[in-house]
């Protein structure tokens, strides 16, 4: 019988706060990070809304302790942030006490610095300073992450596109079930960069305006920044060191909709495979799911599509719905893991969280998301929703003891 | 008119990089997408972006991107009439 | 945790891509600063539609994974899983250079959308409508490794069958340039062959991708079994390497007695290679050693190219004179042992054994 997969602490640093209680209470009090981007340098300041972490580098610096020269990209500050929370609030001290691992996941890696980079770059080949383009691998972030908090034991890094951090989780669940390590830290990291921002922006798909997720006439998704990270322990090593356990990874399954590069299908084939599978893997039914924290991203394929999946896997009155990016924007590789925060102090608090600026019900589907913050305990069983380009879906459950 | 659909189907096979094909395999009055040259989504945003950059033309919005992109014929149309304006 | 290699492809600066014989015709080059892949006629495996917007990078590894399915004779894998140090870095250039070059305005979305690192993983599940798992990795020089350690987990967790795992990068003009800048590559051209002659500082770039079909059950055909592979981090010392290595052959329940032939990372820059020196000089000595490098070049998942050497060697049992480095192996290769690192930070072990 392979080990449950606890998690014993959680860190978030989004545009919704700096950490937990700062998130727990703007998600409480309907307090959205969306808004005017005055922190990165991009032509679409004024007219495309993002959530950004309003902290500077410096302020980032100084909210890690870090005062050393390496060269550390916005990407690997938040995602030091977000880890060094989760590893007090699971009050792990002693790194080398059991088999440890990291796993980290995001998009477009150290992209902030390599622009910086790049623009002399490209004018001359032998410009651009080389310690602004060191950090853009994905594995760097990780690596400094791992530095920082001393795990040497497994380090990895996932990039699934939007559904890269709960890849990370997935696998974390899956290396302790299999007894490879006994404790790991998963989660996933992105900084709004002007790669992305433009990169969305070419796919049309920016609402110009703070995101409706599932509202008919919603028009798109806003970006956002952040990093989540949680950590998870063997049942047994958690039994032993007497942790306070904050819920368990019961479930969690990947499909891969394989329709299109960039749009779902219209049935969402990825997507309710991926939650059926997550169903599977933790023995539960349909209706055994208290609360669904969706992809929700606000376009109209995605929308359309999770809704369809929904649909099909739970009939027309599914559980109580929400998409939280209404709140933190579209944090990319950050969003599995910032989501699975969410449902992690869902469980602990006993809400459910309002789908932001809902107004109009979507034509094409039965079913409406919640609109006001829902007090429910207890919240037994939370499945989270992340979908990718590339049709690279995961869907995770959450349970509580 | 048969001359900017003649340069319409180069464009397109440029920017949408139709190695195979030739502009004369292109009908200008067949369906641009699914049925008829097979093209997606993401070339329906490559070619607003052809008729922004060649031709200074915005399409407004979606609804209208899908009559505009609908042929060959429908864009030049567009073009037209637009220029004209 | 134990595996069969059913179904292999390359694509690299060897002709591995119909592998048969490349073994008995390794291709050097003369004066050089890095290899690129000798590249398959996509059209005869993408059809043009689907081939249009995908750079090199996807193109080669749409094709040796489809070869790979072929050569394992499977048609529906169970999974796919990638793994990418950099990605997809040629359109990642191109979208970041057009960001600046038109200011942000009229950006064509398609190197965009083909960015991402995990757009192999997925242009290989749209070609083969594959639902299955589907995940990439980009760690560094641990991208293939974690790719593989995932898939051998899924073949224990039962779900999959048949799983496709493959490790893959490209070299582009801009990513030679900014890490020869960080002075990764020997500053003058070098005989490819020749390698390990120069002793001096860097080492050659390299390319390419390599696929394996695996699955639990054993075939008539399969190539080999391996178990999961070691990957450490950041060793402090070559004692605490030496610990690794002695780790990783008794969970296998091995000894240096069993290994048949160790395939070194040996890359050609002075410093690095001391280590794999060290360790032929104190625990190698009686083993016939192999590199690799001077026929793939160095890049992040390598190692993938390492395992694809292993797995022919094995099923062949013939080694090209060119890839050893002091005697051929002798009696018959049963074990190979294969130690990588990525400039002394990931380092890897692998056990690729006959079947």
């Amino acid at each position: 019988m392979p080990e449950k997969v606890f998690i014993t602490g959680v860190g978030i640093i989004s545009s919704i706060g700096k950490g937990i209680d700062e998130t727990i209470d703007s998600l409480k009090n309907s307090r959205s990070g969306i808004g005017v981007i005055t922190l990165l340098e991009t032509a679409y300041k004024n007219e495309l809304p993002a959530a950004e972490v309003k902290a500077t580098h410096e302020d980032l610096m100084e909210i890690a302790g870090i005062k050393d020269k390496r060269p550390y990209s916005r990407t690997a500050l938040l995602g030091i942030i977000a880890a060094r929370q989760a590893l007090r609030h699971a009050f792990i001290d002693d790194i080398a006490a059991y088999r440890t691992g990291l796993i980290s996941a995001t998009t477009v890696g150290g992209m902030d610095k390599s622009e910086v980079f790049y623009r002399p770059f490209i004018e001359n080949k032998r410009h651009g300073r080389l310690r602004d383009i060191i950090t853009h691998d994905c594995g760097d972030s990780t690596e400094t992450i791992a530095d920082y908090t001393g795990i040497r034991d497994y380090v990895s890094t996932v990039s699934t596109a939007c559904s890269s951090s709960a890849n990370a989780l997935l696998l974390g669940a899956r290396l302790i079930k299999n007894g490879l390590l006994q404790r790991v830290l998963v989660g996933g990291v992105d900084a709004l960069t002007l790669f992305t921002i433009n990169g969305f922006n070419s796919l049309m798909i920016l609402d110009k305006n703070p995101c409706r997720p599932f509202d008919e006439e919603r028009n798109g998704l806003n970006l956002g920044e952040g990093a989540g990270f949680l950590m998870l322990e063997a049942e047994s090593i958690a039994e032993k060191e007497k942790k306070s356990v904050l819920c368990e990874i019961s479930g969690y399954g990947n499909a891969c909709d394989a329709f299109h590069q960039t749009a779902s299908s219209p049935e969402g084939d990825g997507a309710y495979l991926s939650m059926k599978k997550a169903l599977d893997t933790a023995r539960l039914e349909p209706s055994m799911i208290d609360y669904i924290n969706a992809h929700g991203t606000g376009t109209k394929n995605n929308d359309l599509s999770e809704g369809k999946a929904i649909e099909r896997l739970f009939g027309n009155t599914p559980p109580p719905c929400s998409s939280t990016k209404a709140y933190t924007g579209h944090t990319l590789g950050a969003a599995g893991a910032v989501e699975a925060v969410f449902c992690v102090l869902a469980i602990q608090n006993g809400i459910i969280y309002p789908n932001l600026r809902f107004q109009k019900q979507m034509s094409e589907l039965s079913f409406s998301p919640v609109v006001a913050l829902q007090n429910r305990k207890p919240l037994k069983h939370i499945m989270s929703n992340s979908f990718g380009f590339g049709g690279n879906n995961t869907s995770l459950i959450f349970s509580a003891i | 008119m048969e001359n900017l659909v003649e340069k319409l189907k180069s464009e397109i096979i440029e920017a949408l990089n139709l190695a195979e094909m030739k502009p004369e395999q292109i009908d200008e009055n067949a369906p641009l997408f699914v049925d008829g040259l097979g093209l997606d989504s993401i070339d329906a945003l490559e070619l607003i972006v052809l008729l922004e950059k060649k031709y200074g033309l915005k399409v407004a919005n979606a609804e209208e991107g899908k009559k505009v992109l609908y042929s060959v014929n429908s864009m030049a149309e567009f073009i037209t009439r637009n220029k004209k304006g | 945790m134990k595996v069969y290699i059913n179904g292999i492809n390359a694509i690299s600066p060897q002709h591995t891509f119909k592998h048969e014989d490349w073994l008995k015709e390794p291709v050097g080059y003369r004066q050089v600063r890095y290899l690129k892949c000798i590249e398959p006629v996509y059209t005869e495996y993408i059809d043009p539609m689907a081939a249009r917007r995908m750079s090199r990078i996807v193109k080669t590894g749409v094709c040796s994974a489809i070869k790979c399915l072929h050569d394992a004779a499977v048609e529906m894998p169970g999974a796919i899983i990638t793994g990418t140090g950099l990605g997809c870095i040629e359109d990642t250039e191109k979208f970041l250079g057009s960001i600046f070059v038109n200011k942000e305005q009229l950006l064509n979305p398609t190197p965009f959308i083909q960015s991402t690192h995990n757009t192999v993983a997925a242009a290989i599940a749209l070609k083969l409508k594959c639902k299955n798992y589907n995940s990439t990795y980009v760690h560094r020089g641990f991208s293939f490794e974690h790719a593989l350690t995932d898939g051998l987990m899924l073949l224990h967790e039962e779900p999959a069958d048949n799983i496709l795992v493959g490790g893959l990068d490209e070299l582009t003009d801009n990513s030679f340039i900014i890490t020869d800048r960080l002075g990764l590559w020997k500053k003058t051209p070098v005989d490819s062959l020749k390698l390990l002659k120069y002793n001096n500082k860097g080492s050659l770039a390299g390319e390419g991708a390599a696929f394996f079909a695996l699955s639990r059950e054993r075939k008539e055909n399969s190539y080999a079994c391996m178990s999961l592979p070691a990957m450490f981090y950041k060793p402090r010392n070559i004692s605490e390497v030496e610990h690794q290595l002695s780790a990783f052959l008794s969970r296998d329940e091995k000894t240096l007695n069993d290994i048949d032939l160790v395939i070194l990372g040996l890359n050609g820059d002075a410093a690095g290679d001391k280590i794999y020196y060290q360790l032929i000089d104190q625990h190698f000595k009686n083993i016939p050693v192999a590199y690799f490098k001077h026929l793939c070049g160095e890049y992040d998942t390598s190692s993938a190219f390492a395992v694809f050497l292993a797995a022919l060697v094995i099923k062949k049992q013939q080694i090209p004179e060119v890839a050893c480095l002091n005697k051929s192996p002798e009696n018959k290769i049963k074990h190979i042992l294969i130690y990588n690192h990525l400039r002394n930070i990931n380092h890897t072990f692998f056990l690729i054994s006959a079947c």
